[in-house]
């Protein structure tokens, strides 16, 4: 077994309407695997499908090895929290996740670890009504992480979350990848998921836009050299070099935006030269996810 | 199975949801059998639907369970309303799904529900028997009723016939709740429907067309408890019940289990 997740063809409709067409991606064993795409693009649904939820219309998929027509075979092995935490209000936290850890035959021990390590260790004994929304967020992570999972799949688990608990978050999914869990993470914070998903599946109006590799997809996508002239004379005759080379070039902000590949840049420094225009900088930037993603989807 | 069970019995157990269940159950039962003691020797109405129970029937083997019998009505409601709240609930707090991730065999979380929730139904029946029990010897020389008869082979045997007879009642109207619960997963529909449906719908078609009576689950679940009337046999009630709450519970098992969780 190579991967956590593999889906083939997975379709889910809805009377007439299409919730996800014939989706086929991969999730490799053992890493952080970013699940992106605008809202209703059927993130949550795929994530339903592959936790037995809901019934899928079409295709197949396996999770863990095991057939998702059979979630009780590898859900002991998955932790989950979907479309945020669902708790009991009149329940403390620490009896929440009790009702859990019967509910799944977990050890009972396990609950104040679990605390601890969402930084609730003080706030179990609190019913949850009187949480706050990242509170509630740090008791459905720790629900997630019960069964000591090998699979762990998140949507948007950093809903509500401060930035101090955000990065905590990015460093428990760290934490948990570098043991061996395979994190399936959906979330609309594509800088965090930059830095931590090495794979990732894209999803538009139900369909796969990409899957694979983060760097492949971002290396995929045409850089931009911003280059900023000593005298601002000479911005046109700079846009005019790049154009005549095949380049969409742009001038704002005192510089020349061009699209081009990385390594056009000495290159471009040479024309420039011959040209007799002295160049201030040059900075070659790469497409972040968040601008490859707006890219990709149209949003 | 035991799992979920467990699981739902912990719920169960919270403080807001047992303390306010046993001071209902307890206050109602403690307001009806005292009525019928303390209005014994009144000569008016002290039982069930204007009934005169004198202090002469009450000194019978019957008189050791008149009082826990008659609010069994009550205790049905109060076990409808909690089934169909903690199944309906699951839905409206989004908690299903987690308990569908936990455990994904969907008969047994409702088999450990249910059985949690039976479980909770008898402890309150057996409340009720003992604040009915203690507050009829309590009362019974004020009212002038001889307890010799409560006690004999005759009251014993009685008294765990009421028992299980309003156990199955307490059930009944349980089960109902549940099957509320899960056909319209939400607790204020379920409870709404099912409390309106037994307490007024019920009580008019039954005055209105009196040959209804003998088909109204409702009235038929009660019926079990005081192990029958004049007009509708208690073996009728057993059989009709079970019909009505095995299709019932059948329809709404495989709703369940077909559904997709999408809340």
């Amino acid at each position: 077994m190579t991967t956590a997740i593999s889906v083939t063809d997975l379709t889910k409709v809805y009377g007439e309407r299409s919730a996800l067409s014939h989706a086929t991606f991969e999730v490799p064993l053992g890493t952080v695997c970013g699940f992106v795409g605008p809202n209703g693009s059927g993130k949550t649904t795929t994530i339903r499908m592959l936790l037995g939820l809901i019934q899928p219309t079409g295709g197949t998929g396996t999770v863990l090895g095991e057939s998702i027509a059979h979630p009780e075979r590898y859900l002991p092995r998955v932790g989950a929290m979907i479309e945020g935490p669902a708790f009991y209000p009149a329940l403390s936290g620490a009896e929440n996740l009790k009702v859990l850890a019967s509910l799944g035959g977990f050890p009972q021990e396990r609950v104040g670890l679990l605390l601890e390590q969402v930084g609730l260790g003080d706030r179990g004994g609190s019913k949850y009504k009187t949480y706050s929304l990242g509170m509630k967020q740090r008791l459905g992570i720790a629900a997630a992480l019960l069964p000591n999972p090998k699979l762990l799949v998140l949507d948007e688990p950093t809903n509500g979350l401060d930035p101090s608990g955000i990065q905590e978050v990015r460093n428990l999914i760290k934490d948990l990848a570098s043991d061996g869990t395979s994190v399936f993470v959906s979330s609309h914070l594509l800088s965090e998921l930059e830095m931590i998903a090495e794979s990732l599946v894209m999803l538009r109006e139900g369909k796969v836009l990409f899957a694979g590799r983060t760097k492949d997809l971002l290396a995929a996508q045409t850089a931009t050299l911003i280059a900023r002239p000593e005298f601002s004379v000479d911005l046109n005759t700079l846009a005019e070099i790049a154009t005549k080379h095949g380049h969409t070039a742009i001038v704002e902000d005192g510089a020349v935006h061009i699209s081009g590949e990385a390594d056009w840049g000495a290159a471009f420094n040479r024309l420039a030269f011959n040209a007799g225009v002295t160049l201030a900088a040059l900075q070659v930037t790469q497409p972040t996810l968040e601008e490859t993603f707006f890219e990709m989807t149209g949003e | 199975m035991f799992n979920v069970m467990r699981a739902e019995l912990r719920k169960l157990r919270r403080p807001t949801l047992l303390i306010s269940t046993i001071l209902v159950v307890s206050a109602l039962t403690a307001l009806f059998t005292s009525i019928v003691f303390l209005r014994a020797n009144s000569g008016a109405g002290n039982g069930q639907r204007g009934e005169i129970v004198s202090p002469a029937t009450l000194s019978q083997a019957m008189g050791l369970v008149y009082g826990f019998k008659i609010v069994s009505f009550f205790l049905g409601i109060t076990a409808l309303c909690v089934f169909a709240s903690q199944t309906a609930q699951e839905y409206t707090l989004g908690t299903l799904r987690n308990l569908l991730v936990r455990q994904p065999s969907r008969m047994k979380i409702l088999a450990g529900k249910y059985s949690a929730m039976i479980i909770f139904a008898i402890a309150l029946v057996f409340i009720d028997a003992v604040v009915a029990i203690g507050i009829s010897f309590g009362l019974a020389s004020h009212a002038k009723v001889t307890t010799t008869a409560w006690l004999t082979s005759s009251g014993i045997a009685l008294l765990g016939k009421t028992f299980a007879n309003v156990m199955l009642t307490t059930i009944a109207f349980g089960t109902f709740g549940m099957i509320l619960g899960l056909l319209f997963r939400s607790p204020i529909s379920a409870i709404a429907t099912g409390v309106i449906w037994t307490l007024i719908l019920e009580s008019i078609l039954g005055a209105v067309v009196s040959s209804t009576q003998k088909w109204l689950p409702g009235q038929n679940f009660d019926n079990i408890a005081q192990g029958g009337s004049d007009t509708v046999s208690y073996h009728w009630s057993l059989a009709l019940s079970a019909g009505y709450l095995i299709v019932g519970f059948t329809i709404v098992a495989v709703l369940f289990k077909r559904r997709d969780v999408a809340n």
